[in-house]
């Protein structure tokens, strides 16, 4: 059997790009090595009653008009409001932001008077920056230093847009580009729960401090998902993340596509520098006219595909794509909730996020054990409890809590073991127990997840939850490497749709849709 | 949680509507009765009471607190006389409006602040290098207006100070009962009145001893909506409603200047060196785009309309806020109403609204939308002095 296109992994960006390319008319297939599909993204139920979203926990940044062109919620996705952000400290207090913006404003006046002016402001001005920036995740990237009418066009684009800033705006944006969250921060506020909370967002998925520059760019990602407000992209998808999977499945298969898990990819048959299908692990090849693959850029090229098809200095660079998995996950089966010291009882706080970011010292000696290759001994977590936004995750009267987990190195020293992974668990434990104390008779079951897990569960090298760091030299037109950002590849026919690629991770499904348009012709 | 102010355990009683308004984190009453028509007429015949601590405000003292206001705000600040209060508008650098409010100097170099939007970050921000201390005291101070023809006697009942030596835009510091109070002759209403300022420990005290002295005078606790219908008669704009902050605005389009909201007379023309004053010269030497003027709406002409469809007038029963078309007659748009509604008083339907400064002049005739039977019509009307209601009680 042949068909149009095989897409390698059924993660939300191949499911993406084969809806998109089914939906234009071909005849798609999509091969998942594991028995569930949804990558990174996908529900599990871990112990008998709980289900969690092993890997990626919230939807934040899923792209509108996917939303819309699928018409994902008439195919089960429906996403619930995650609005308030606890952040417990280590004297008893707590800085809460909240979803309504008086109440917010009391919260932070509590704080100081002065960052709850500041907030409003700022607040605009990321809006304003992001609005301005939005455009770049829906484009193919153009090359800067080409003279392509394509590339031409497309940058006179992002010119245009870019010259809608005003002055402010524009200068805001390049110290944006330049500096690290906590000093972007400073400028603007002096409460350090709320500058280590808004930085921690700079951070996640990176081998970087928030003292390191670079990070302060990372912040505006996350206003992107506001700017959508009413529309509401932002938040807990009922069923946890498998559910957008799902749902995005659920429409490819409508559409007329192929999903096959259990169908192990061992590599991209090439023939004659073109890529002519897929080879499965048992020997069985499948011929296709398009490959499209959403594993990382590494696994793609140095496993799948093979240098000897490839150009040396494009397999260099390729081996020079830093990944440095810097993330772990503990997943939580629950007795009861966590009773917060600084809130007690159960709630409106628990059905947020509650992040453990007392101060931005906090984050960056966090990662300062990291530098040397070892696990935070405090690191920054960030926890919800699904169960409390959508109780079926749970049996009745009992909850699931996710916290991921910032720094826990994929280079650990000594490498990971049994004993080094229990040994992250009872750091991230102790570390919850000092803010809730009865976390700990709480706990029926533990899931932790180490880089190293991750990428032996999802394939995510180096356990890299972007596929790929997200710094501002692995951004835009150099990702994943100057020249080739474009989804297309060295092979003729093969295709990346990842989020190793332009605009890169957070279940955005830009990716998936980009490299659609792109193998369709239809983005210029 | 949401706030409630100093005087909630004697508002909330009183609010039989369950109608309460957000105002600045605290909740308010939209309107104590059912209907919040009684309330109105009070503040126009007799006296109505109303809540104002979501007010923001600032003490502002120290030998440069005249150099640091002076600096923020349009009006000339060293001009002015302790017991003095004045209002005005300040600005960002291009000169577009921030925010208003009150200025009160209350002594040489001691200043009370009011605005509709926090400012302590840019009071601060303007005072480095100055001896300057600014303080919110947004919390700590309670306030209420009492506003009406009443409004005098009734708080001469409770005070030795001869009120009627306290002038138009004066405050003074004296005593209600026993308890020390701040009584300015200022208000949102357009009409004899007073805001008394204390501290909120003191609130009760105070709400309890006005309300005794002045039930005999038809004291009536008022809420919002009688308040917005009051402000607009008095051609009084709301931050938020009639203009965009440039704090807020997400677009140069959405700021306007001073003169744009007709407050060119805020504007000092003798005074060097303040925020935005390079862009206000040049604003005042140009002559404003727009303007913010007071629209009457033709009776004839809704009742045209409604007749038409076989209906008689229909009329707004609350004051409206939110953005309607004004045009040139049979013509294209020429701008826009942002407050509007029924003057009971003056039995004319009247609205605030941005024109561009070719169609703002007195009289000019215009058209502005309206809904009749859910299609969307012109009723014709015209360009008017502001305020629509000026009452000579309210200076003398």
């Amino acid at each position: 059997m042949s068909y149009d296109v095989a897409v390698i992994g059924a993660g939300h960006n191949g499911l993406v790009c084969a809806a998109y390319l089914a939906r234009a008319g071909k005849r798609v297939l999509v091969l998942e090595r594991d028995e569930v599909i949804g990558g990174a993204a996908r529900t599990q139920e871990v112990f008998p009653g709980f289900k969690f979203s092993v890997f990626s926990y919230v939807v934040s940044l899923l792209r509108p008009e996917i939303v819309r062109d699928l018409d994902l919620p008439r195919h089960g996705l429906h996403i619930l409001p995650l609005e308030s952000t606890l952040t417990p400290l280590p004297d008893g207090d707590y800085l809460a932001q909240w979803g309504d913006h008086d109440q917010n404003r009391a919260e932070l006046a509590r704080h100081s008077l002065r960052d709850a002016e500041a907030y409003d402001e700022f607040g605009r001005l990321m809006y304003q920056m992001a609005r301005a920036v939005k455009p770049f995740l829906g484009m193919v990237p153009p090359d800067p230093t080409s003279l392509a009418l394509r590339d031409l066009k497309a940058l006179l684009r992002l010119r245009s847009g870019l010259r809608s800033l005003g002055a402010k705006q524009f200068h805001a944006l390049h110290k944006l580009l330049t500096m690290s969250s906590a000093d972007y921060l400073d400028e603007w506020f002096e409460t350090e729960a709320l500058k280590a909370t808004k930085s921690a967002s700079g951070i996640i998925g990176t081998f970087l401090g928030p003292r390191s520059p670079g990070t302060a760019y990372v912040l505006l990602h996350h206003y992107m998902g506001e700017i959508d407000g009413v529309f509401r992209a932002w938040g807990f998808a009922k069923g946890g993340n498998g559910s957008v999977s799902a749902a995005i499945a659920a429409a490819a298969r409508e559409l007329g596509v192929e999903i096959r898990p259990n169908a192990p990819v061992e590599r991209v048959l090439v023939r004659n520098g073109r890529a002519a299908g897929v080879v499965l692990q048992g020997g069985e090849e499948i011929e296709a006219r398009t490959v499209v693959s959403s594993a990382d850029p590494r696994r793609t090229f140095l496993q799948l595909v093979g240098p000897e098809h490839l150009p040396p200095d494009f397999t260099e660079a390729i081996q020079r794509f830093k990944f440095r998995g810097s993330s772990g996950k503990v997943n939580l089966a629950l007795a009861e909730l966590p009773n917060f010291t600084c809130m007690a009882g159960a709630g409106p706080h628990l059905r947020g996020a509650i992040s453990i970011s007392p101060s931005v010292e906090y984050l960056e000696q966090a990662y300062d054990d990291a530098k040397y290759g070892e696990v935070s001994r405090r690191p920054y977590m960030d926890i919800v409890i699904p169960s409390m936004i959508d109780p079926s995750m749970a049996p009745p009267g009992k909850h699931v809590m996710s916290i991921f987990v910032q720094y826990v190195p994929y280079q650990v020293n000594g490498g990971w073991t049994a004993e080094k992974r229990d040994a992250f668990g009872d750091t991230v434990v102790n570390t919850l127990a000092e803010y809730a104390p009865n976390i700990k008779s709480a706990i029926l079951h533990r899931q932790v997840i180490t880089p190293a897990d991750i990428e032996r569960m999802v394939g995510l090298s180096e356990g890299n939850i972007f596929q790929g760091e997200l710094a501002l030299s692995q951004m835009f037109f150099l990702r994943p490497v100057p020249g080739w950002a474009k989804y297309k590849t060295p092979v003729h026919g093969l295709y990346q749709c990842g989020s190793g690629t332009h605009p890169g991770g957070g279940v955005m499904g830009a990716s998936g849709r980009n490299a659609a348009l792109t193998i369709l012709g239809a983005l210029r | 949680m949401l706030r409630t102010t100093a005087f909630h355990p004697r508002t909330a009683p009183l609010c039989e509507s369950h109608a309460w308004r957000r105002w600045s984190g605290y909740v308010v009453a939209s309107s104590y009765e059912l209907v919040h028509e009684r309330e109105y007429h009070a503040i126009r015949s007799s006296a109505g009471l109303l809540d104002i601590c979501p007010l923001y405000k600032y003490r502002v003292t120290g030998p440069d607190a005249v150099r640091l206001l002076d600096r923020v705000v349009t009006r000339n600040v060293a001009r002015s006389t302790p017991g003095q209060v004045l209002y005005t508008c300040w600005c960002d650098a291009a000169g577009k409006v921030i925010d208003d409010g009150t200025v009160a100097r209350l002594s040489e170099d001691t200043f009370s602040m009011t605005s509709a939007d926090p400012n302590l970050r840019w009071l601060e921000d303007n005072s480095t290098g100055l001896d300057v201390g600014v303080e919110d005291v947004s919390e700590n101070l309670a306030a209420l207006a009492l506003q009406g023809p009443s409004s005098r006697a009734i708080l001469q009942t409770l005070t030795d100070f001869d009120m009627a030596s306290i002038r138009y835009f004066r405050v003074v510091s004296t005593t209600l009962g026993r308890i020390p109070v701040a009584i300015s002759r200022t208000g949102y209403t357009g009409d004899l009145g007073y805001e008394i300022w204390m501290q909120a420990q003191d609130a009760l005290s105070v709400w309890d001893a006005l309300i005794e002295a002045g039930t005999p005078y038809g004291i009536t606790p008022a809420g919002m909506l009688a308040l917005d219908v009051a402000r607009i008669e008095a051609g009084l704009m709301l931050m938020d409603v009639d203009y965009v902050s440039a704090r807020k605005a997400l677009t140069d389009r959405q700021t306007s200047t001073p003169f744009e909201l007709d407050l060119a007379w805020t504007v000092s023309a003798d005074k060097e060196n303040f925020v935005g004053s390079g862009a206000l010269a040049a604003e005042r030497e140009r002559g404003p785009e727009w303007q913010f003027v007071g629209i009457e709406i033709d009776w004839d002409s809704l009742e045209r309309l409604y007749s038409a469809v076989g209906l008689a007038p229909r009329l707004p029963t609350t004051a409206w806020r939110m953005s309607v078309p004004i045009y040139e007659p049979g013509g294209d748009q020429v701008g826009y109403a942002t407050s509007g509604g029924w003057s009971p008083l003056l039995k004319k339907y009247i609205a605030l609204a941005h024109l561009r400064s070719r169609w703002a002049r007195n009289g000019t005739r215009i058209e502005m939308e309206v809904t009749v039977e859910h299609q969307r019509k012109r009723a014709s009307g015209r360009v008017v002095k502001k305020p629509f209601f000026d009452p000579e009680r309210k200076r003398a």
